[in-house]
This record gives structure tokens, C-alpha cells and sequence, in this order.
């Protein structure tokens, strides 16, 4: 399959990808499933509404890639897709999702994603997003329902990259015994943008574990809206960090909630919300950089 | 060379105004490690933030080689040749040693290239190159690193801004090794050691120039409490 300009720059953008890779995969282009492979272990199956697909990912899958980017590239498209993921046992599986939006319009992408990880499994999933074009209204907005069961892992990345005039992410996780959730998540906003993140987490089972981690960024007149509800029932481990930068005249709010129903549930947030220490800037100017390309260069660490 | 005319810096103190700096003329010249000395709060570190243009004087002028830098702003003085360490080093996060010492060197050095920076400095830099220059690292590993910038920076006027504060007797001995002929070094310190390494001395009281002048001279007049050693543990 040939990727048009447009396609290959996003995915280039979203997923590092130059062409459609080999193994696993699913590409979805302006509602259409493109192109959908399996591989022994990996076993994709187009829903037959149209509306997404099923990822069966066997025990036998071990540190095997998967990739399910998504592109809307049409005038005033807006898509919304229901992906279903069935983790058996043990398997070792990265998952390589994201969405890319090109609009001089407005358009956007709804991506729903449900985990069903069965036990002692390991899930790498890695989402970014991304939109470009002249549009003024692109939004993407998507949904992660996980359960996680006894004794795996997930660690999700997820990265909004810019562009993006609205979006509303929502991850919902419920850990079952011995289970741990990493999320590392950085969001960059400018101009307009409103960027809303909601985590829930439901720390059910003994010794579940939760550790996320927001970075984010926000310019001109955006706002960005972090909200997180840990709870903790049973000896469990949770934290969560919000960490952001605001220039210019923008906005971030970190709304905390954790709720330990158990004396040995260990619950936590930290938030540290400002603007780009002065002396940071000063120091690279020292250097030889301008104030711009400091604040730049600080900029791409932070969210590195 | 850096040449201070008439330097003034006064702050607001209330409705009063303050007076840190006063009346401030001298030389610092090239080839010499000139170190700048006196009690806390009398105006040394104020000076050397003039000089680098990390604060802008009320009044007076600061010549560069001949050329007047009172207006430029700090990247221009880096881009001619001035370059800073700060006392308490500066940490960011996400940003590596690496890419620290590509900036101050404005190349893209190899790996080994940039070691040999951090090797003059006494750090094993295998281990340091690739590591965020964030707040894991000690003080006096980030002591070091500050100081193995100003190197890879290539300045032709390099000010420390009490480069002995944290590091140990040591990487002590080897920061006075890493004066190079040709260079206007000036050197915010208390420690007897430093002073007596330095070529000149300049002794600032209240705001004012109290003494400036040879070093083995000045020194002699230096009060105990005004210059210490480096303490031997």
C-alpha cells in the first residue's frame, strides 16, 4: 500500500513509522480500516459494524509490536473507533496506537480503548497525537478503560505533541492483585487549546501498584485541566505527579483526588505548576543561547 | 580585557534606595587571574553578575576588549567571549551533560571529546556524559560539571563566582590547575589558596573598592576573617 504525503508525514509524526511496517498492524484512514494484518500471535479482526477492531494477543506473543496508527486527514471528518484488546496470559506485547489529525477545518478523532489483561502479562502501549493543518477546531479525544489483571504490568506513554485545539482524555484502570500501571504522560498546548486529562484508577487488588506521571506545557492563552482519582482499598501503592510549565498567559489546574479506604493503602500527588525558572535561562544564556532558544531547549527537556 | 567606569548599582529598599555598588573603576586584564574578595554583602558577586549582564548597572559603563557591552545582553557576551559559573549550579531536567557541553562548545563533540571536558575537571566521565545534569547528582558534582562548562565554553573572560563553595580539597587542586595563559579570570573567593594563586586582588567593602592590586601585596593586608583556608578533611 502506498501512503499518501499527508499519511506518511503523521505517521512519521505520531508513530515513527516511514511506511507501513511489517508484522501486526491496523491502519485507519478517515474512518476506513486500510489495511489490517495478523501475525500468529497477534491476531487483528475487523469489528463487523465497521467500528474498530479486536486485537487478540496470544500467550505465545512475546515482546512482539503491534501497530494501530490512525489518520484523519478529510475536511470536517470526524471519526470515532472502538478498539478491543484480549491480553492473554504472559504474553509480552507493544502496542503502538496514536492518531494523527490534518484538517484546514475542523475534524477530529474519538479512539476508544479497552484492555482485557489476563494474568502476568506485560503491555507496552505508546500513544501520541498530533494534529496539523489551518483548521481552527481539531480535536481528539481519547478513552482508555483498563483492567489489568493478577501480577501484569502496562506501561502507557502517551504524548500530545501539539496542535490540538480540544481534547478530553480519559483513562479509567482497575489493577487487580500484584498488578502495576505506569503512565507517563506529557501534553504540550499553545494558542487556544484546551487539553482535559482524567485518571481513575481503581487500586483493588493486594499490592497493586499505580505511578503516574504528568508533564505539560502550556502557551499563550491555553489551558490545561489535570485531574486524577486514586483509590486504594487494600495494601496498595498509588502516586501520581504533575509537573507543568505555563508561559504567557496560560492556564493549568491540577485537581488531586486520592481516597485510601484501608490503613495500608499508600497514597500520594504532588503537583509543582510555575513558570520556566528565570536562573535556568540565564544559565544557558551564559552559554550562548538566546532567551528563546533557552526557554526552548528547557522546554524540550522537560517534556523529553 | 573588562573595564568597569563609574559602575553604580543601587536596588529599591522600601521606599528608600539601596547603594551596592559604588562608583566601581578597574581593570581586569587578560592573562591574569584577578580574584575579588571582601566580607558577605559587600558587592562581589553583584559585580560579577554587572560583568556577565545578568543584572544592568544604574549607571557606568562596562568595556569588553575596547567595546562598550553595557546594553548587550548576557548570550551577547557569551557569543564575545564571556562566560559564567554560577556559585550554586544550575539544574535542569532532561537536559544531559552532553548536550550542556555541546552548547557551551557549539559543536556537536563525540563522546570523547566532550569526556576530556569532564576528565579536567576529576570526573570519571563515562559515567556523568550521558546523565541529565538534574538535582541527583551531589553538589560537588555539579560543582564540577559547572566548572568543566566554562571549559568547553572556550571564553576569553571566564568568572567563578566561588568556585571552591562545595567541592572538596581535591577537585580543589585541580580547579587551580585549569587557569590557562591568555585568559581574564575573575574569581569570586574567601579561600587563602585561591587568593594567593591569583595574580591581582581586588577588595570590595561596603559597595567600594577597598584595595586593588597585586596579590602578594594586597594579602598581606587581608584581615583573618576575610580569607580562609580550605578545610584539610
Amino acid at each position: 500500500m502506498k501512503l499518501d504525503k499527508i499519511s506518511k508525514n503523521l505517521l512519521e509524526k505520531i508513530a515513527n513509522l516511514h511506511d507501513i511496517p511489517d508484522g501486526a498492524v491496523s491502519f485507519r484512514k478517515n474512518g476506513k480500516g486500510e489495511i489490517v494484518r495478523s501475525t500468529p500471535n497477534i491476531e487483528i479482526v475487523r469489528k463487523e459494524d465497521g467500528s474498530g477492531i479486536d486485537i487478540f494477543v496470544h500467550s505465545s506473543c512475546q515482546h512482539e509490536a503491534c501497530h494501530i496508527p490512525v489518520v484523519v486527514s478529510e475536511n470536517g471528518f470526524f471519526d470515532t473507533v472502538y478498539n478491543d484488546f484480549y491480553i492473554e496470559d504472559g504474553a509480552d506485547v507493544i502496542i503502538v496506537a496514536g492518531c494523527g489529525v490534518h484538517s484546514n477545518t475542523e475534524a477530529g478523532h474519538n479512539g476508544i480503548h479497552t484492555f482485557h489483561i489476563g494474568k502476568n502479562a506485560v503491555v507496552t502501549y505508546l500513544e501520541n497525537h498530533l494534529a496539523l493543518g489551518s483548521g481552527q477546531n481539531k480535536m481528539l479525544n481519547p478513552v482508555t478503560e483498563i483492567k489489568l489483571g493478577q501480577g501484569s504490568k502496562m506501561t502507557m506513554e502517551t504524548n500530545q505533541l501539539g496542535g490540538v485545539d480540544y481534547s478530553d482524555r480519559v483513562t479509567r484502570a482497575c489493577l487487580l492483585e500484584d498488578s502495576t500501571l505506569t503512565v507517563h504522560e506529557k501534553i504540550l498546548t499553545s494558542r487556544f487549546n484546551v487539553a482535559k486529562t482524567n485518571f481513575k484508577v481503581n487500586l483493588k487488588g493486594k499490592n497493586s501498584k499505580c505511578n503516574i506521571v504528568s508533564r505539560s506545557v502550556a502557551r499563550d492563552e491555553s489551558e490545561q485541566i489535570f485531574k486524577s482519582d486514586l483509590q486504594g482499598k487494600n495494601l496498595c501503592f498509588g502516586h501520581v505527579e504533575c509537573d507543568g510549565i505555563v508561559l504567557d498567559k496560560a492556564k493549568i489546574d491540577s485537581v488531586p483526588k486520592v481516597s485510601a479506604h484501608s490503613n495500608q493503602a499508600s497514597l500520594s500527588h504532588e503537583a509543582a505548576i510555575g513558570k520556566i525558572a528565570s536562573e535556568q535561562i540565564v544559565k544557558l544564556m551564559t552559554l550562548g543561547l538566546s532567551e528563546k532558544e533557552a526557554e526552548e531547549k528547557i522546554i524540550e527537556g522537560f517534556l523529553k | 580585557m573588562i573595564e568597569l567606569k563609574h559602575i553604580y548599582y543601587t536596588i529599591k529598599d522600601g521606599d528608600k534606595e539601596k547603594t551596592i555598588l559604588e562608583d566601581i573603576n578597574c581593570i581586569f586584564d587578560d592573562d591574569c587571574v584577578t580574584a575579588i574578595t571582601g566580607q558577605n554583602g559587600s558587592g562581589k558577586s553583584t559585580l560579577t553578575k554587572l560583568i556577565m549582564g545578568i543584572i544592568n548597572p544604574t549607571s557606568g559603563k562596562i568595556y569588553f576588549n575596547n567595546i562598550d557591552i553595557t546594553d548587550k545582553s548576557v548570550d551577547e557576551r557569551a557569543k564575545m567571549g564571556l562566560t559564567y559559573a554560577f556559585q550554586q549550579p544550575i539544574t535542569f531536567r532532561g537536559i544531559t551533560i552532553k548536550e550542556l557541553i555541546d552548547i557551551a562548545s557549539n559543536e556537536d563533540n563525540s563522546i570523547p571529546k566532550a569526556c576530556e571536558y569532564l576528565s579536567k575537571v576529576g570526573i570519571c566521565a563515562k559515567d556523568y556524559i550521558n546523565r541529565e545534569f538534574d538535582k541527583t547528582l551531589s553538589g560537588g558534582e555539579q560543582k564540577r560539571i559547572e566548572l568543566a562548562l566554562t571549559l568547553a565554553k572556550c571564553g576569553k573572560c571566564i568568572i567563578f563566582d566561588e568556585p571552591e563553595a562545595g567541592i572538596d580539597l581535591w577537585s580543589f587542586e585541580r580547579l587551580n590547575n585549569i587557569f590557562e595563559k591568555g585568559i581574564c579570570y575573575i574569581v569570586v573567593s574567601h579561600q587563602t589558596r585561591l587568593l594567593e594563586r591569583a595574580d591581582k586582588i581586588l577588595v570590595l567593602d561596603k559597595g567600594k573598592i577597598k584595595n586593588y592590586g597585586i596579590s602578594a601585596e594586597v594579602i598581606k593586608h587581608l584581615s583573618s576573617y576575610q580569607c580562609k583556608r580550605v578545610s584539610e578533611d
